[in-house]
């Protein structure tokens, strides 16, 4: 049923979007497809990196803690292992710093994240494939006040939080005969886990994300298919009564 | 039974009930060859419905405030936020009236697109064609401010380069367009008169108006594809042979409509809200930053035709920057429509007996339109600019041409009677 | 009207009248609390660890008044000797969860929790623990709340007066002792 999905939406983009497609220019890094997940202990797990590596300067604040009880983790289960002290499940993940002071801080107020998959979305990649290829792009830059620089948001003010996991890349930066230039990473220092575990924790962070920009999206669409079921039987019931009146105009 | 009668009389003494319901449905005579294309009248006053509603509920939730909350974010774009994820069903009335924002114009589209097919516009039914242009002059009004309210970047953004083209009038134009705003830029301010005015004052204008397009096409009476008058001829009742009573063949033939409609707008609802970024856009699930303006920023689909004909006028005039002549030009291609009803010197109104000429007119009229509106969702680059400008020309030609081309037109006779299966 | 189109025209009012209650579903339920509400009117914790006897401490709860009055043995000894001046004395006919439907109502006779709501008009009534003359309420009365709106008495069990306008005790909201001092106030299931 998802699959019939995905195609009748590609479809119905695609008829809008065909010639767009001819006619912009793709887009200068290529950007990988993030293996989503909707397993709820991937998503838990992505949680927990959520909470642990992001929520410490970006807020989620359109997002309740307790909306995790949707993913199976329990009120318990929350209180001890996502809450900071003091919180309570039913509050908004708001973080304790200021924005004015995060603004003094990083030179830009790090971004609210609850729909922070919603906004990276175009029309060639979804809003988690971006993030997914964005997170396993960070490299060392000395020249940057962080110290690292990121292949697809380039002199991104944010640093490689992640770097323990994944450990240090470097780049190499070439430029070819059209003048476009081409970034190839190679990982200097390994970090606690080997390239394949970074990215599956990766998917798993980028799933959350993605999960929790529409936590009803997967309640929707299976609404929506009772309801496209009601309609066909609405509309066969509406065809004949139509033909049942209509069968003495003459 | 008995009781209900006298009910019934009771209330015709005192209110014209049964005379209402017979001179609107029982016993108005609609044509009886209305084919897919008469869907569409319907449809809106569907939609029209659909967006009152889902509007007064989003209101009980919805904050027009500019203003930033604890978390630095501003407290409208969290209202709606709020709505889609806090409040019950929330996100399916709010989907809904995204949803039913861009269906209302392709239905309008559709809906104009017919009169052009079948000369709708044409004598006795020039007032109801004019009535219709003045909603969907509104509609673009009740659009264009309804889309500040979720406060996002392309909210904000797209309404502050619209209200900019207001300074392009000579002279008063740039007070003019800090009096609109209420304020030096896009500001609470204006988020708070764009919401009175999208909830309340347009709404109201559009339901005298679409009241004012039905009495009046009640009144003459429907076209048809054949485009001749079915009074003209009666059986000795006074019944047109060829109507049929609107009530209940073409309440039973709009519920199919209905129905048909409901299939495409709830896939659309339920599987694929955004529609590619066309209904709601990436960017405006970003707050509304104004010091930060999106790398690429182009009106809603709905508006795009006209915004490409608006960039498409390049060159000043009278001493007059392109800016200004540019609005002109935006403001004419709309209200050139009104004007169709003194345009079309043809002897026939429905295009099954028009000759080749308006046929290939029409046909490059809607390629020119399509053009446009796809142009207008890109940056413009000088081929691009130099296409925008040629459609746009056809655009206005299809009009300004219509007087001499529809008069040399070889036309077939319409028939008696209409054509019927 | 033939046959077919009757069944027909039944069918599909039944069919579109059973779509039409369901796309009011939404809109209906758009009217219940929201998260938000439901996350402000989660259960509250009260520490009563530094309440003296014969005092009263104030809570927040859904947004009303929450009384927690920690009542002397000399308070406690008034509630049986009014017996005959309440409306609702076993509080049969008013509203509390099993576990305080007392004399005292409440888990620890010392301890009272009850709604700082009147039954009457939802006025919050004031504390008159002061008995006899001084209290303003006569040589008789042995101590209790007094609403301001409307003169309805309770005693210190929140228990209503005879022939007075509110008709009922004051609510006692479910609750449970986390421990000694901590008390939970919204939720009392374990």
């Amino acid at each position: 049923m998802a699959q019939w999905l995905n195609w009748l939406k590609r479809w119905a983009i695609s008829l809008w979007m065909v010639p767009v497609l001819a006619w912009g220019a793709g887009p200068a890094v290529p950007i990988d497809k993030a293996p989503v997940t909707n397993d709820p202990v991937r998503l838990q797990h992505g949680a927990k990196l959520f909470v642990n590596y992001c929520l410490n300067c970006h807020a989620a604040s359109m997002m309740r803690y307790n909306k995790l009880m949707e993913l199976g983790l329990s009120e318990e289960q929350i209180k001890e292992n996502l809450l900071f002290t003091g919180e309570k499940v039913g509050d908004l993940m708001t973080i304790a710093m200021r924005p004015t002071d995060a603004k003094k801080w990083f030179g830009a107020t790090p971004p609210d994240l609850t729909l922070i998959a919603r906004q990276k979305e175009t029309l060639s990649y979804s809003g988690a494939d971006w993030l997914y290829t964005y997170l396993r792009t960070f490299y060392r830059d000395e020249s940057r006040p962080t110290g690292w620089n990121n292949v697809v948001f380039e002199n991104v003010g944010m640093p490689h939080v992640l770097w323990e996991l994944q450990g240090i890349q470097a780049a190499e930066i070439t430029t070819d005969n059209h003048g476009s230039k081409h970034v190839r990473l190679t990982l200097v220092q390994p970090g606690l886990m080997s390239p394949v575990e970074y990215d599956r924790a990766v998917a798993d962070l980028v799933s959350f994300l993605q999960w929790m920009g529409e936590p009803v999206a997967e309640k929707r669409k299976t609404i929506g298919i009772w309801v496209m079921l009601y309609l066909a039987v609405f509309f066969i019931l509406t065809y004949l009564l139509k033909k049942a009146y209509w069968k003495d105009v003459h | 039974m008995t009781q209900k009668t006298g009910l019934l009389q009771w209330i015709d003494e005192r209110f014209p009930w049964t005379s209402t319901i017979e001179a609107h449905l029982t016993r108005y005579y609609a044509p009886k060859n209305l084919n897919f294309w008469y869907f569409f009248g319907s449809l809106a006053l569907l939609v029209f419905v659909i967006q009152i509603v889902t509007g007064i509920f989003l209101a009980m939730n919805y904050k027009p405030d500019g203003t930033l909350n604890a978390a630095g974010v501003p407290v409208a774009f969290a209202s709606v936020e709020y709505i889609m994820r806090e409040v019950p069903g929330g996100w399916f009335i709010r989907y809904m009236h995204s949803t039913g924002a861009s269906a209302f114009f392709i239905v309008v589209y559709l809906h104009m697109f017919r009169g052009l097919l079948y000369g709708s516009y044409r004598k006795p039914r020039e007032l109801i064609w004019i009535i219709g242009v003045l909603i969907f002059l509104c509609l673009m009004a009740e659009a264009f401010m309804g889309y500040l309210l979720p406060w996002g970047q392309m909210s904000y953004w797209g309404a502050q380069v619209i209200i900019n083209l207001v300074s392009a009038i000579p002279v008063v134009g740039p007070d003019l367009a800090v009096f609109v705003r209420g304020d030096y830029v896009i500001s609470d301010a204006t988020l708070n008169r764009f919401f009175a005015l999208h909830v309340v004052a347009i709404p109201l204008v559009l339901l005298m108006l679409i009241a004012a397009h039905i009495i009046a096409l009640h009144e003459v009476g429907s076209n048809n594809p054949d485009g001749i008058e079915i009074k003209k001829k009666k059986d000795a009742s006074g019944k047109p042979l060829d109507g049929i009573p609107f009530h209940p063949y073409y309440t039973v033939k709009d519920m199919v409509g209905v129905a048909g409609f409901f299939i495409i707008f709830f896939a659309i609802v339920f599987f694929a809200p955004e529609f590619g970024g066309y209904f709601l856009e990436a960017n405006n699930f970003i707050p509304a930053d104004p010091l930060k303006t999106p790398p690429h920023i182009a009106p809603v689909w709905y508006f795009t035709p006209f915004y490409s004909i608006l960039r498409a006028v390049t060159y000043p005039l009278f001493g007059i920057d392109a800016k200004f002549w540019g609005v002109v030009a935006m403001f004419a291609a709309v209200l050139i429509i009104a004007f169709l009803p003194w345009l079309d010197r043809s002897p026939v109104k429905s295009i099954r007996y028009k000759g080749p000429i308006y046929k290939v007119a029409l046909t490059l009229f809607v390629i020119a339109f399509l053009v446009l509106g796809y142009l207008g969702m890109l940056e413009p680059t000088p081929l691009r600019t130099l296409v925008a400008q040629i459609c746009s020309v056809i655009y206005f030609a299809f009009f300004l041409l219509m007087p001499w081309y529809s008069k040399i037109d070889p036309c077939q006779p319409e028939p008696e009677r209409v054509t019927w299966k | 009207m033939d046959e077919s189109r009757r069944q027909l025209l039944i069918a599909t009012t039944a069919v579109g009248t059973a779509g039409a209650v369901a796309l009011a579903v939404p809109f209906v339920a758009s009217f219940a609390p929201s998260e938000r509400a439901k996350a402000a009117g989660a259960p509250v914790e009260a520490d009563i660890s530094k309440l003296p006897p014969g005092e009263m401490m104030v809570v927040e709860w859904r947004g009303k008044p929450v009384w927690i009055l920690h009542r002397t043995p000399e308070m406690l000894a008034t509630l049986e000797k009014i017996r005959d001046k309440l409306a609702d004395p076993d509080s049969e006919k008013s509203e509390q969860p099993p576990y305080a439907k007392n004399i005292h109502r409440s888990i620890k006779p010392e301890y009272l929790i009850v709604e700082g709501i009147c039954t009457h008009l939802g006025c919050s009534p004031t504390a008159k623990f002061q008995p006899g003359e001084a209290s303003g309420l006569g040589a008789e009365w042995l101590g209790g709340y007094l609403c301001p709106c409307h003169g309805t008495l309770f005693d210190l069990a929140g228990r209503v007066f005879k022939n007075m306008p509110a008709p009922a005790n004051l609510p006692v909201p479910p609750h449970k002792y986390l421990s000694e001092t901590k008390i939970l106030i919204g939720e009392d299931k374990a």
